[in-house]
Protein backbone atom coordinates (compact mmCIF):
# COMPACT_ATOMS: atom_id res chain seq x y z
CA UNK A 1 0.00 0.00 0.00
CA UNK A 2 1.32 3.59 -1.27
CA UNK A 3 0.71 5.95 1.37
CA UNK A 4 0.28 9.77 1.52
CA UNK A 5 3.67 9.62 3.96
CA UNK A 6 5.48 8.17 0.54
CA UNK A 7 4.47 11.10 -1.71
CA UNK A 8 5.17 13.76 0.93
CA UNK A 9 8.62 12.05 1.52
CA UNK A 10 9.42 11.96 -2.57
CA UNK A 11 8.08 15.37 -2.67
CA UNK A 12 10.73 16.46 0.18
CA UNK A 13 13.09 15.08 -1.94
CA UNK A 14 12.47 16.34 -4.91
CA UNK A 15 12.08 19.64 -3.20
CA UNK A 16 15.44 19.82 -1.15
CA UNK A 17 17.51 19.28 -4.75
CA UNK A 18 15.75 22.09 -5.63
CA UNK A 19 16.39 24.16 -3.32
CA UNK A 20 20.39 23.14 -3.25
CA UNK A 21 20.49 23.52 -7.13
CA UNK A 22 19.68 27.22 -6.31
CA UNK A 23 21.65 27.64 -3.88
CA UNK A 24 24.78 25.95 -5.47
CA UNK A 25 24.45 26.36 -8.89
CA UNK A 26 25.19 30.09 -10.47
CA UNK A 27 23.36 29.83 -14.01
CA UNK A 28 20.59 31.35 -14.58
CA UNK A 29 19.13 28.88 -16.70
CA UNK A 30 19.80 25.91 -14.08
CA UNK A 31 18.13 28.11 -11.16
CA UNK A 32 14.91 28.48 -13.00
CA UNK A 33 14.97 24.90 -13.64
CA UNK A 34 15.64 24.41 -9.97
CA UNK A 35 12.50 26.02 -9.58
CA UNK A 36 10.79 23.77 -11.80
CA UNK A 37 11.46 21.07 -9.75
CA UNK A 38 10.49 22.68 -6.48
CA UNK A 39 6.72 23.27 -8.39
CA UNK A 40 6.45 19.86 -9.08
CA UNK A 41 7.09 18.72 -5.39
CA UNK A 42 4.80 21.25 -4.78
CA UNK A 43 2.24 19.33 -7.17
CA UNK A 44 2.91 15.69 -5.86
CA UNK A 45 1.92 16.94 -2.30
CA UNK A 46 -1.57 18.75 -3.63
CA UNK A 47 -2.36 15.82 -5.39
CA UNK A 48 -1.52 12.96 -2.46
CA UNK A 49 -3.39 14.85 -0.14
CA UNK A 50 -6.04 15.80 -2.90
CA UNK A 51 -6.11 11.46 -2.82
CA UNK A 52 -6.39 11.29 0.60
CA UNK A 53 -8.82 13.69 1.42
CA UNK A 54 -11.07 12.63 -1.65
CA UNK A 55 -11.23 16.63 -2.45
CA UNK A 56 -10.88 17.66 -5.87
CA UNK A 57 -9.60 21.38 -4.99
CA UNK A 58 -5.97 19.85 -4.81
CA UNK A 59 -6.35 19.15 -8.44
CA UNK A 60 -7.53 21.86 -9.33
CA UNK A 61 -4.82 24.27 -7.38
CA UNK A 62 -2.29 22.24 -9.43
CA UNK A 63 -3.67 23.34 -12.38
CA UNK A 64 -3.08 26.64 -11.41
CA UNK A 65 0.08 25.84 -9.95
CA UNK A 66 1.51 24.12 -13.90
CA UNK A 67 0.11 27.80 -15.81
CA UNK A 68 2.18 29.60 -13.45
CA UNK A 69 5.13 27.56 -13.91
CA UNK A 70 4.80 27.63 -17.40
CA UNK A 71 4.28 31.77 -16.98
CA UNK A 72 7.02 31.99 -14.64
CA UNK A 73 9.60 29.94 -17.62
CA UNK A 74 8.12 32.65 -20.25
CA UNK A 75 9.55 35.34 -17.89
CA UNK A 76 12.68 33.69 -16.48
CA UNK A 77 13.71 32.77 -20.22
CA UNK A 78 13.01 36.38 -21.53
CA UNK A 79 15.16 37.91 -18.81
CA UNK A 80 17.83 35.39 -19.70
CA UNK A 81 17.48 36.72 -23.37
CA UNK A 82 17.62 40.69 -21.98
CA UNK A 83 20.52 39.50 -19.79
CA UNK A 84 22.42 38.05 -22.09
CA UNK A 85 22.17 40.93 -24.60
CA UNK A 86 23.00 43.20 -21.60
CA UNK A 87 26.22 41.18 -20.12
CA UNK A 88 26.77 38.76 -22.51
CA UNK A 89 26.42 35.97 -18.98
CA UNK A 90 24.16 33.67 -17.55
CA UNK A 91 26.70 33.50 -14.62
CA UNK A 92 24.54 35.16 -11.74
CA UNK A 93 27.43 36.22 -9.55
CA UNK A 94 28.54 38.43 -12.38
CA UNK A 95 24.67 39.87 -12.47
CA UNK A 96 25.61 42.59 -9.45
CA UNK A 97 24.10 45.99 -10.84
CA UNK A 98 22.08 46.82 -7.58
CA UNK A 99 24.87 45.71 -5.66
CA UNK A 100 22.43 43.29 -3.24
CA UNK B 1 4.24 -14.17 -9.52
CA UNK B 2 1.09 -13.44 -7.34
CA UNK B 3 4.43 -11.49 -5.16
CA UNK B 4 4.94 -9.24 -8.15
CA UNK B 5 0.70 -8.84 -9.49
CA UNK B 6 0.43 -7.80 -5.33
CA UNK B 7 2.84 -5.28 -5.07
CA UNK B 8 2.42 -4.15 -9.06
CA UNK B 9 1.41 -0.41 -7.29
CA UNK B 10 5.06 -0.27 -5.18
CA UNK B 11 6.97 -1.57 -7.65
CA UNK B 12 5.35 1.48 -10.12
CA UNK B 13 6.00 3.75 -7.54
CA UNK B 14 9.42 2.75 -6.64
CA UNK B 15 10.60 2.81 -10.21
CA UNK B 16 9.04 6.30 -11.46
CA UNK B 17 10.17 7.41 -7.57
CA UNK B 18 13.72 6.61 -8.34
CA UNK B 19 13.65 7.78 -12.01
CA UNK B 20 12.57 10.92 -10.13
CA UNK B 21 14.99 11.75 -8.07
CA UNK B 22 17.82 10.55 -10.35
CA UNK B 23 16.70 13.21 -12.55
CA UNK B 24 16.74 15.73 -10.02
CA UNK B 25 19.83 15.15 -8.73
CA UNK B 26 20.56 15.13 -12.92
CA UNK B 27 19.53 18.69 -13.23
CA UNK B 28 21.72 19.98 -10.46
CA UNK B 29 25.02 17.73 -11.16
CA UNK B 30 25.39 18.04 -14.62
CA UNK B 31 27.64 20.80 -16.08
CA UNK B 32 26.14 20.98 -19.54
CA UNK B 33 22.50 22.73 -18.94
CA UNK B 34 21.75 20.86 -21.89
CA UNK B 35 22.33 17.23 -20.16
CA UNK B 36 20.62 18.95 -16.93
CA UNK B 37 17.35 19.80 -19.24
CA UNK B 38 16.56 16.51 -20.23
CA UNK B 39 17.58 15.39 -16.66
CA UNK B 40 14.60 17.70 -15.85
CA UNK B 41 12.45 16.14 -18.83
CA UNK B 42 13.12 12.39 -17.19
CA UNK B 43 11.35 14.40 -13.54
CA UNK B 44 8.78 15.42 -15.57
CA UNK B 45 7.76 12.48 -16.93
CA UNK B 46 8.52 10.60 -13.95
CA UNK B 47 6.00 12.62 -12.30
CA UNK B 48 3.27 12.43 -14.87
CA UNK B 49 3.48 8.88 -13.95
CA UNK B 50 3.08 9.28 -10.23
CA UNK B 51 0.17 11.67 -11.39
CA UNK B 52 -1.66 8.82 -12.87
CA UNK B 53 -0.89 6.52 -10.30
CA UNK B 54 -2.78 9.00 -7.61
CA UNK B 55 -5.52 8.53 -10.21
CA UNK B 56 -5.35 12.11 -11.23
CA UNK B 57 -5.35 11.44 -14.90
CA UNK B 58 -6.29 15.04 -16.43
CA UNK B 59 -3.57 16.47 -14.50
CA UNK B 60 -0.83 13.28 -15.78
CA UNK B 61 -1.84 14.93 -19.53
CA UNK B 62 -1.52 18.35 -17.87
CA UNK B 63 2.08 17.81 -16.90
CA UNK B 64 2.97 16.12 -20.11
CA UNK B 65 2.17 18.52 -22.40
CA UNK B 66 2.73 21.42 -20.50
CA UNK B 67 6.04 20.75 -18.94
CA UNK B 68 7.58 17.87 -20.97
CA UNK B 69 5.65 19.54 -24.35
CA UNK B 70 6.17 23.25 -23.93
CA UNK B 71 8.56 24.19 -20.85
CA UNK B 72 10.82 22.17 -21.87
CA UNK B 73 11.06 23.54 -25.68
CA UNK B 74 11.33 26.95 -24.30
CA UNK B 75 14.01 25.89 -22.38
CA UNK B 76 16.08 24.11 -24.91
CA UNK B 77 15.69 26.90 -27.04
CA UNK B 78 16.75 29.41 -25.11
CA UNK B 79 20.13 27.19 -24.21
CA UNK B 80 20.99 26.89 -28.22
CA UNK B 81 20.28 30.81 -28.71
CA UNK B 82 22.45 32.12 -25.53
CA UNK B 83 25.02 29.60 -25.62
CA UNK B 84 25.37 28.38 -22.63
CA UNK B 85 26.89 25.50 -22.89
CA UNK B 86 29.54 24.94 -19.93
CA UNK B 87 30.85 28.30 -17.45
CA UNK B 88 32.67 28.52 -14.14
CA UNK B 89 30.58 27.29 -11.62
CA UNK B 90 32.29 28.40 -8.37
CA UNK B 91 30.18 30.52 -6.19
CA UNK B 92 31.23 33.28 -4.49
CA UNK B 93 28.55 33.35 -1.97
CA UNK B 94 28.25 30.18 -0.87
CA UNK B 95 28.94 31.34 3.10
CA UNK B 96 26.67 33.75 3.02
CA UNK B 97 23.40 31.27 2.48
CA UNK B 98 24.54 29.13 5.97
CA UNK B 99 21.73 31.32 8.39
CA UNK B 100 19.03 31.10 5.08
CA UNK B 101 20.06 27.07 5.17
CA UNK B 102 19.36 26.85 8.86
CA UNK B 103 16.24 28.46 8.97
CA UNK B 104 14.91 26.90 5.74
CA UNK B 105 16.36 23.35 7.68
CA UNK B 106 13.77 24.34 10.79
CA UNK B 107 11.07 25.29 8.80
CA UNK B 108 11.28 22.32 6.31
CA UNK B 109 11.35 20.06 9.37
CA UNK B 110 8.63 21.49 11.08
CA UNK B 111 6.19 21.54 7.77
CA UNK B 112 7.15 17.81 6.81
CA UNK B 113 6.32 16.94 10.21
CA UNK B 114 3.02 18.55 10.12
CA UNK B 115 2.63 17.19 6.49
CA UNK B 116 3.41 13.49 8.15
CA UNK B 117 0.90 13.89 10.98
CA UNK B 118 -1.69 15.15 8.82
CA UNK B 119 -1.61 12.29 6.20
CA UNK B 120 -0.85 9.49 9.12
CA UNK B 121 -4.78 10.43 10.80
CA UNK B 122 -6.48 11.62 8.47
CA UNK B 123 -8.90 9.00 6.82
CA UNK B 124 -8.57 7.64 4.28
CA UNK B 125 -10.67 9.06 1.50
CA UNK B 126 -12.85 6.96 -1.11
CA UNK B 127 -11.10 7.38 -4.45
CA UNK B 128 -13.76 7.27 -6.47
CA UNK B 129 -15.13 10.71 -5.11
CA UNK B 130 -12.44 12.12 -7.19
CA UNK B 131 -14.14 10.94 -10.29
CA UNK B 132 -17.56 12.18 -9.56
CA UNK B 133 -19.57 14.82 -10.80
CA UNK B 134 -22.72 15.48 -8.15
CA UNK B 135 -22.12 12.08 -7.43
CA UNK B 136 -22.44 10.33 -11.10
CA UNK B 137 -19.24 8.65 -12.12
CA UNK B 138 -18.16 10.31 -15.20
CA UNK B 139 -14.22 10.71 -14.87
CA UNK B 140 -11.35 12.16 -13.04
CA UNK B 141 -11.28 14.96 -16.22
CA UNK B 142 -14.68 15.77 -16.22
CA UNK B 143 -14.92 16.04 -12.38
CA UNK B 144 -11.86 18.38 -12.33
CA UNK B 145 -13.68 20.60 -15.65
CA UNK B 146 -16.75 20.68 -13.16
CA UNK B 147 -14.50 22.03 -9.90
CA UNK B 148 -12.61 24.22 -12.53
CA UNK B 149 -15.71 26.23 -14.31
CA UNK B 150 -18.41 26.04 -11.28
CA UNK B 151 -16.76 26.61 -8.12
CA UNK B 152 -12.92 28.10 -9.08
CA UNK B 153 -14.13 30.00 -12.19
CA UNK B 154 -12.92 33.50 -11.10
CA UNK B 155 -9.55 32.26 -9.92
CA UNK B 156 -9.46 30.41 -13.77
CA UNK B 157 -10.45 33.79 -15.28
CA UNK B 158 -7.47 35.44 -13.14
CA UNK B 159 -4.93 32.82 -14.28
CA UNK B 160 -5.42 33.82 -17.92
CA UNK B 161 -4.66 37.65 -17.18
CA UNK B 162 -1.61 36.40 -15.71
CA UNK B 163 -0.77 34.34 -18.74
CA UNK B 164 -1.51 37.52 -21.26
CA UNK B 165 0.09 39.81 -18.90
CA UNK B 166 3.42 37.02 -18.82
CA UNK B 167 3.24 36.77 -22.56
CA UNK B 168 3.22 40.33 -23.04
CA UNK B 169 6.29 40.48 -20.86
CA UNK B 170 8.58 38.03 -22.37
CA UNK B 171 7.75 39.31 -25.95
CA UNK B 172 8.57 43.19 -24.44
CA UNK B 173 12.04 41.66 -22.90
CA UNK B 174 13.14 39.37 -25.69
CA UNK B 175 12.32 42.45 -28.51
CA UNK B 176 15.55 43.92 -29.72
CA UNK B 177 16.20 47.26 -28.32
CA UNK B 178 15.42 49.45 -31.40
CA UNK B 179 16.80 52.75 -29.52
CA UNK B 180 14.50 55.53 -28.50
CA UNK B 181 12.52 56.51 -31.82
CA UNK B 182 10.39 53.32 -30.08
CA UNK B 183 8.36 51.27 -32.10
CA UNK B 184 9.44 47.57 -33.41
Amino acid sequence: MITTTHYLMLSLVLFTLGVIGMAVRRNFITVLMCVELILNAANINLIAFSRQLGDLTGQVFAVFVITIAAAEAAIGLGIIVALVRLKQTTNLDQVNVMEG
Amino acid sequence: MTWFVVHFAQIVFYCLAACAVAGGVGVIAFRSPVRAALSLLATFLAVAGLFVLMEAEFLAAVQILVYAGGVMVLFLFVIMLVKARTMPEESQYLGRLAPAAVCLGVLLAVLVGVGVWAAAHGAPADPAALRQVQGVPLGNTEAVGWSLYRDYLLPFEVVSIVLLVAMIGAIVMGRKETGKEGGA
